[in-house]
């Protein structure tokens, strides 16, 4: 390399060009690291929310394949545990998380209460809980300590999630 | 593993459910006798200014002001103090950003990012050597999260469910806020000052970053309504700030300096 050229090139690169490109490239790059079964997942959160999901007792509300996902309390896989956040109340309504760990990670997490009352709060959690949800996924691998953008349900399921956090003495 | 291993300074983290949304803080280091005394002022005084600013209570100082019951005077000191921040926010924003909504007081755009700032402040004062507090999706940092690592914020993207526009990194900055304004999860909540109506902007979020939160959300908001073009424009006129900003469109476009607090 030119380990002597201490003079930066200077970089002539139009603005609008190197913004998109560099939106493109951490969009690209931001995607997280997919634990298992992220993706069908996701998409079948917000339809479960009609549901009742808080009665489904040892299925998270995306355990499409049935019974092997309800590992909550006595699954024996080593160091896999279930721990359920506080119900926290948000304007729109409770919101509860719970999530899964092996050997300190997260490799699940679910908001198994959130505000279903209406088509739009239905609407709004088909996309926010299953964002949150891989933002949570995706939180560990980025090693982000916080979020921008986000307000109110989403308050609600991260202080969810940081009870549940604090319970598993993480 | 060769390198001297430091310990990770103390943690401290909270939620308090206050002004209508939640306050996360994540306090690190210390003495933690004082942090966790300076945590339950920075609550405490999180609900007063609730009390003070809000404006769907009858009877806190702003709706009594509004409805000229009592004068600026009179009330808490910290009503002169934003109302003239929300003045400044306005005389930069050549209006863009507003205190009156519906033709009346309404300080609510600044007071969240206002009070989140402060309770900063108020934690990293009393000896915490990092202080993270975030405040509805706007978040003031201070100082740093550890040895060897600045503070990291994710910014959602408003298009794709599940991932993240960028991640925000502070590291270099003693300070550092990030404040994003958009409609991705209840809908156009920002008004066009001019119409009093939601604003019609090609914008789904706006994403600020710069030294102060007050300031930050107050520009996010602002250059939301602006749209784009002009947003992008104003945005890159202001000094340190940086900024992403995303259109209905999936166009990613930020201000020229943004590249270095990317992580």
């Amino acid at each position: 390399m030119h380990a002597l050229k201490k003079n930066r090139p200077l970089r002539r690169v139009t603005l609008a060009a190197a913004a998109t490109v560099t939106g493109f490239v951490l969009l690209l790059s931001l995607k997280p690291h997919t634990p298992p079964a992220p993706a069908e997942a996701s998409s079948s959160v917000g339809r479960s929310s009609t549901a009742a999901p808080g009665d489904s007792s040892g299925n998270t509300p995306e355990s499409d394949s049935g019974g092997s996902a309800g590992t909550s309390g006595g699954s024996k896989s080593t160091g896999s545990k279930t721990v359920t956040g506080d119900t926290v109340q948000t304007r729109w309504g409770p919101v509860q998380v719970r999530i899964t760990l092996k050997d300190g990670r997260i490799t699940e997490s679910a908001a198994v209460v959130y505000p279903s009352d209406n088509p739009r709060d239905q609407e709004i959690n088909s996309y926010a809980i299953p964002q949150l949800r891989r933002e949570t996924l995706a939180a560990q691998s980025a090693r982000i300590d916080s979020v921008s953008g986000a307000t109110y349900t989403s308050d609600g399921y991260r202080q969810s999630l940081q009870s549940a956090l604090d319970s598993a003495g993480l | 593993m060769s390198e001297p291993v430091e310990d990770a300074p103390q943690e401290l983290r909270h939620a308090e459910e206050v002004m209508g949304t939640v306050f996360s803080f994540d306090v690190r280091g210390g003495e933690p006798g004082a942090v966790r005394t300076a945590l339950e002022e920075a609550v405490t005084r999180l609900h007063r200014v609730d009390e003070v600013f809000s404006t769907y209570r009858e009877d806190s100082q702003i709706s009594r002001l509004v409805r000229g019951e009592i004068t600026v005077e009179e009330c808490d000191p910290e009503v002169a103090e934003v109302l003239e921040l929300g003045a400044e926010a306005e005389r930069v924003s050549d209006g863009w950003f507003s205190t009156r909504y519906e033709g009346r007081l309404d300080p609510t755009g600044i007071v969240k990012g206002w009070a989140a700032e402060h309770a900063a402040q108020r934690l990293a004062a009393a000896g915490a050597s990092g202080v993270s507090v975030n405040g509805g999706g706007d978040v003031q940092l201070l100082g740093v999260p550890g040895p060897h690592r600045p503070w990291r914020v994710g910014v959602s993207d408003p298009l794709r469910p599940g991932t993240l526009a960028a991640v925000i990194s502070a590291a270099g900055a003693d300070e550092l806020a990030v404040a994003t304004s958009g409609t991705a999860e209840r809908g156009a909540h920002i008004v066009d000052p001019r119409t009093g109506r939601s604003a019609v902007t090609d914008l789904v979020a706006v994403t600020v970053v710069g030294p102060r939160l007050t300031w930050v959300d107050a520009w996010a908001t602002a250059a939301f309504a602006m749209g784009s073009r002009a947003g992008l424009d104003w945005l890159e006129s202001l000094p340190d700030v940086e900024a992403l900003l995303i259109t209905a469109g999936d166009e990613v476009r930020c201000t020229g300096g943004l590249a270095r607090r990317l992580g």
